[in-house]
Order: structure tokens, then sequence, then C-alpha cells
């Protein structure tokens, strides 16, 4: 039987000096060996019994200052992996620049687990239930990554391979992530199902992204991003562009977002279930996407 | 396993403090520095009962190591009352009758103390926001609501600075 209070299983801490230490150090020990962030997904599933092969955990927090959200003008929002999400949440150029990624990052957790948890972490756990996977996806994240090559880019784009799994090697290292500048006008929304109104794992999670294009015969464009319904997170994008903006288009792609999951059953919601609540859900997100285009203002 | 032998601030007091690498913080408080008004409740960053202050903000204490708290500090239910006079929120909390078993008060008061030194005037929204992270299995939640929002009305993030 499960101990009601499981303490974690042995490993070693270890604290390196620098990025190209701890890239050597993780490739070595590929199977043994394991980056941690703020760790609120790694005690978790340390204490669950998961990666039994896990004898060192090395924490690549502190590692090259990388706890600075910093935004350009020109180049977009470039977030630290050390952020944790409250800074995302709390941030001026984020809400003034990418609200969706705030509105994301609020609906993880709690505050204090969002006092640990970060962006980066988020990602590269590859949960897909992640509140924020969505968001960064559809705002084109690029992942710096160090890995014992040096330093390289990675887009988000093909980064999730599977629940946990990504595209980073053993040694690689998410050292921050760029988002370029969103397309003028841009409003976005997340609405998230759980088992209760705040704070759970998304049963079933949509992101929507919208924003005005005079080529289009709605003279917009929209994009989804749709979460916890299969093993990565699952990418529409274009929608609504061949005819004028009406609640029956909006609804027809909200369909279509549910004909394009293939969700699984299990412990937070059935298959079929969660096909329902894309469907609402997607609804809802696109119509508060549309009532933020036609105000002007971004929704939250 | 590799130990490590770290200093830490705790409620004002500089701890040097042997911690093996998979000791976490609650751990540490509770059993190495015998402050056990931080409880140990899920062990997974949902019950809040083991909330504490890591460098002044809310931390869930049973999912940060001992061992990367070396230079910091930390602050538990135990440091908010001052020279015997209970922090506002703490009194707050008696008045309300907020309290039945007491197992997630601690955790309950820390998460509270922190919303009013960052917004010392909170909408309920942003109590319930706050709060979120703290589950409590006895009074349900009306009680702590209204012992927050009380604490906030009689300016008690600003007549104490906090429990800094």
């Amino acid at each position: 039987m499960r101990e009601a209070h499981p303490g974690l299983p042995d490993f070693d801490y270890v604290r390196p000096a620098s990025l190209e230490e701890a890239s050597r150090f993780l490739a070595e020990n590929p199977q043994s060996a394991r980056p941690f962030m703020g760790g609120t997904d790694t005690f978790v599933r340390l204490r669950d019994g998961f990666w039994k092969e896990t004898r060192y955990l090395v924490d690549v927090k502190n590692l090259d200052g990388r706890a600075e959200i910093t935004f350009d003008p020109r180049n977009g929002l470039t977030v630290g992996a050390a952020v944790n999400m409250n800074q995302v949440v709390a941030d001026p150029q984020v809400r003034a620049h990418y609200p969706l990624l705030a509105q994301a990052a609020h609906r993880v957790a709690s505050y204090q687990l969002r006092t640990r948890a970060t962006l980066i972490g988020n990602l590269c756990n590859a949960s897909p239930a992640g509140d924020t996977l969505g968001a960064c996806l559809l705002f084109g994240g690029i992942l710096r990554v160090h890995g014992v090559e040096g330093f390289r880019d990675q887009p988000l784009a093909g980064f999730f391979q599977g629940p946990g799994r990504t595209a980073l090697q053993p040694g690689d290292i998410a050292t921050s992530i760029r988002f370029p500048l969103p397309v003028p006008g841009s409003v976005g929304h997340y609405e998230k199902l759980g088992r209760n109104v705040l704070s759970d794992l998304a049963i079933v999670g949509v992101t929507a992204l919208g924003h005005p294009d005079s080529s289009t015969a709605s003279g917009h464009r929209f994009h989804l991003a749709l979460a916890s319904v299969g093993p990565v997170p699952v990418i529409l994008r274009d929608l609504l562009t061949q005819a004028p903006l009406t609640p029956e288009a909006l609804d027809e792609a909200a369909g279509r977002a549910m004909e394009a999951c293939h969700p699984i059953d299990d412990v937070r919601g059935s298959a079929r279930y969660r096909k329902f609540m894309v469907r609402n859900l997607s609804r809802r997100a696109l119509n508060r996407v549309w009532e933020g285009l036609q105000s002007g203002h971004c929704c939250e | 396993m590799a130990h490590h032998r770290i200093s830490v601030t705790v409620n004002g007091s500089v701890e040097s403090v042997d911690v093996p690498s998979n000791m976490t913080l609650l751990t540490m408080l509770r059993e190495k520095l015998g402050l056990t008004g931080t409880k140990n409740g899920c062990t997974a960053g949902e019950c809040g009962a083991c909330t504490v202050f890591l460098n002044d903000e809310p931390v869930n204490s049973c999912l940060v190591l001992a061992v990367e708290c070396d230079g910091a500090e930390v602050r538990t239910v135990e440091s908010l009352a001052r020279k015997g006079k209970l922090d506002p929120v703490q009194q707050s909390v008696i008045d309300h009758n907020a309290v039945q078993c007491g197992f997630c008060t601690p955790g309950v008061l820390i998460s509270a103390r922190a919303l009013l030194d960052r917004n010392p005037d909170p909408s309920e929204e942003e109590i319930r926001d706050a709060l979120v992270g703290n589950l409590c299995r006895c009074t349900g939640y009306v009680r702590i609501l209204d012992a927050v929002k009380d604490a906030a009305q009689v300016g008690a993030a600003s007549e104490t600075g906090g429990s800094r």
C-alpha cells in the first residue's frame, strides 16, 4: 500500500558551477541524472515512484543569471528559465504585449506553487495537460537550449513528442524562451476545465488566439491549441478565414476542434466527455477572442 | 547519499543544519528544527498545509529541498505572532471561528499574510485566488474568507508592515 507521506527516494543533489559543467554531467549520466528547476513536477514524480533510475538531481536554475524577463520592441519577449510563474503573471511587459501568456500562467495550480513553478519547467515537463503550452506554441516560442555542443535555438513547433517526451537530448538545458512580437491586434483567451474552478489539472484546456488579417474573407485569422486531449498539444491553425465571421461560423470551427482531437479515458474524464468539452470550450474561447477583436481589447 | 551543511535563517535565527540531499524544507523544519507548526498534508503541493515563506514568498515546503535553502530566509507560522501579540490575520481567524481541526490553519495564515503583504486591500476574488492552494476539510471556506477580509479591513498589513 502507498505510504500516506512517502519521502523522496535517495539521490544526490548536484549544483554545477556553470552551464558547461551541468550539460557535461547530464550527458555523462543520461539515465541517472535529471535536471530540475522549481521541482514542482520532479519531486511529485519521484515520490510517486516514477524515475526509479534517478541518482542525481541537477539544479540548473541558478546558472548564468537566468531569472529575468526582457522585452525588446523589435525582437519580442524573452523569459529566463529561472523566472517563476508568478513573475510571468505580474510582469508589466507580459501583461501589455502577451496577456494570454499571463492568463495561462495564472491558471497553473496555486500562488505558492507558482512561486516555484517555471514556464520553462512547464514546457520541458511536456505534460499534455500543461496550461502554458498552448500559449507558448501559438506565440511561436523558441527555446534557447544549452547542450554539450553549446547553444542552439529550438522552436517549440516539433518540440513535444509525447507525454513527458521532448526534443531535448541528454545534456540539454533550456535556458530561456523567446517569443516574437505578436501580430498587431492579437487577442487571446485560455479556457480551462478542471475538477474545480481553480487550481486543478486541466481535463481539457483550450487556448485561442486571433488577429486581424486583411487578406482573408473574414478579415481575421484564428488559431487554437488543445490541451489534455492527446499525447501532445493539438494545434489548429488558420481557422475562420474563408467567410465572414458569424456565430454559426464560430460554432463550426469549435466542431472542427472536437473532430481534430483524439483524447483517451483517464481518471480525470472520459474521452467522449473530453470531446464534447473541447467543442464547448472552443466555442467559448473563440467567442471571447472575437469579442476582444471587435472591442479592440485583449481579453483575459 | 550526499549530505550538505547549509546555513539558513529561520524565523530570524541563523541555523547551521546538516541535511541529506533528499530532505525537504518541510522535513527539515519539523524534524531538524522542531518547528511543527508547519504541517505535512499531501506531500504533493496540493493541500498547502506546509506553506511557509521562502525569501518573502510563500512556497509549498514539501516541494523544496532543504539544500536549496542554503543562504535563504525562511519564515514559518511560528514567526507570525510578535512579542506575544498575534498577527491580525491570526486574531481574525480566531474571531471568526475559522478553525476546526486546525491542520490547514498554519498554511492558510501564511498564504493570507503573503496576500496582505503584497495587496493590503484585496477583493473577495483576490482572496479566493490567493487561498486556492490551501485546502480545508472541516469548516468550509466562508469563515476563512471572512477572516481574511476583516484582517484586511482593519488595515492589518499597513499597521504592522506585515510580519517581516
